[in-house]
């Protein structure tokens, strides 16, 4: 068959800001599994429908372990994935559970005064120096990032040390392999220092439940513990606050909703759910294609086993066989059911962190600050390129 | 060892996640958008305590014969 199929370059061509190549929508009517080739690995089917990427994400004969051992579609040398995301289940549900524990909806919401209180002195801070400020670095990295703190548990007087690691490993600006791999390794001792100490004084925090669980029998590695931490940091920090300023973006934007919003202070949870549908953070499809371990019939046809997908989660999440008017941000909407959090074993770890720091940041801005508007004109704003999610350089804000 | 457990799914706590009918397709199924048990009473199985535990809303309890829940583990 693929003799006949056209193959495609992939990603396709530049992007501009929020918007989403009208190719997607394009091979959602006409191509639904599309041939294509990135610039490392093999061939891979490109899915853009709804339902089909659902089934890839949801469904077990679609494994990620297998990507770990094939020559994956990617867009880098190297692969991407690591400790949870190279494994199936029964194997990745016993490193998941142990650290779904802190994640339930339950515990975020005992954190979410926190996430009030720092939110509340950020903007205070902000208000202080005065407009215009970036929003990005005032409130939109910031408080994910304190957030993940509170969450692990790093001490006061570490933080802003943590936070400098962090940020130069998640930092916009290209880092060559060794200047990351460095910053990497100096959080890996920090948190294994960490560790150590949780395993002499238990604390009731992430890292401390996590070290209880490598101490009891031989259920988590030294290793894993970190590695674990690792990905939490890497998976939360940059995504949550891309989030927030692409959402307070889309609503500056979007003047009617932002109007509406704040009139119904109510809706914002479903309003979350809608801007996660809406806005597209990935640059191009997951990260992490899927594999078929057998034939299976999606709705564009059949992927055959050994074959890998690609999933265009932000087109899916616009395709009108799902919802009505999809290109539409309506924030009164049922979005339930958006992919934005991923769908099945690998959903999202932190959404419920993620959720309540997006819904307390814009809650915030709106109820403090009526005039918020952009302090630039539109079409100035500077968005990032070459990186693989998407969102402004800086966004600032006035009030 | 005729011991069973039973497992029920609060489907107003559910959020759709998907995780439990991808880790435990064979307790577990999406309708609706939302999960549902196929069998409420079942034989003991690890996986379903496991599955429990990765739910972030806690909806899936599971209960042992005397009725004492087992899972998820609140501790």
């Amino acid at each position: 068959m693929s003799d006949t199929t056209m193959v495609r370059s992939y990603p396709f061509g530049p992007i501009q800001g929020l918007e989403i190549d009208p190719v997607y929508f394009w091979l959602q009517e006409h191509e639904p599994l599309a041939r294509v080739k990135l610039p490392y690995g093999e061939e891979g089917w490109l899915l853009t429908r709804y339902d089909d990427v659902r089934t890839a994400l949801g469904d077990a004969r679609f494994s990620l372990a297998e990507a770990a051992v094939r020559d994956v579609p990617r867009l880098t040398p190297q692969r991407y994935g690591g400790i949870l995301t190279d494994q199936d289940p029964p194997d990745h549900t016993r490193l998941r559970r142990l650290v779904a524990k802190a994640f339930t909806a339950r515990r975020v919401e005992q954190l979410r005064g926190r996430a009030g209180q720092i939110t509340s002195e950020l903007l205070d801070e902000m208000v202080t120096a005065g407009p215009p400020a970036d929003l990005a670095q005032a409130l939109a990295l910031p408080l994910p990032g304190l957030m993940i703190c509170e969450l692990i548990g790093v001490p006061y007087a570490d933080r802003d040390q943590f936070r400098d690691w962090v940020g130069a490993w998640m930092s916009v600006t290209a880092l060559t392999p060794e200047q990351r791999g460095q910053y990497i390794a100096q959080l890996a001792g920090y948190l294994a220092n960490l560790a150590a100490q949780r395993r002499q004084n238990p604390t009731d925090d992430l890292l401390g439940a996590l070290v209880i669980a490598s101490d009891e029998g031989d259920r988590l590695t030294e290793d894993e513990v970190v590695q674990l931490t690792l990905v939490i940091l890497a998976a939360g920090y940059e995504s949550t606050a891309s989030q927030i300023v692409n959402f307070t973006y889309a609503l500056l934007t979007h003047p009617s909703q932002l109007a509406l919003l704040r009139s119904r202070p109510d809706l914002m949870p479903g309003a979350v759910e809608e801007l996660m549908r809406w806005t597209p953070l990935l640059a191009a499809a997951d990260v992490l294609p899927r594999y078929a371990l057998e034939d299976v019939e999606l709705s564009g046809g059949t992927v055959r086993a050994g074959e890998p997908v690609l999933l265009a989660k932000h087109a899916a999440n616009r395709d009108r066989r799902r919802y009505e008017d999809p290109g539409r941000l309506d924030i009164t909407r049922d979005a339930q059911g958006e992919l934005g959090f991923g769908h099945g074993a690998h959903h999202c770890l932190g959404a419920p962190l993620a959720r309540m720091d997006v819904q307390t940041a814009l809650a915030a801005l709106l109820e403090r600050f009526p005039d918020l508007r952009l302090a630039v004109p539109e079409a100035e704003l500077e968005w990032k390129s070459g990186m693989a999610i998407r969102g402004p350089v800086a966004l600032p804000i006035a009030w | 060892m005729d011991e069973r457990w039973k497992v029920t799914v609060n489907r107003e706590a559910c959020l759709g996640s998907g995780i439990c009918a991808a880790t435990a397709p064979r307790h577990f199924r999406l309708d609706n958008g939302k999960s549902r048990a196929l069998q409420e009473d079942i034989e003991p199985d690890d996986i379903v305590l496991d599955t429990a535990d990765t739910c972030p809303a806690e909806a899936i309890i599971v209960y042992n014969a005397a009725g004492h829940r087992i899972a998820p583990d609140t501790a």
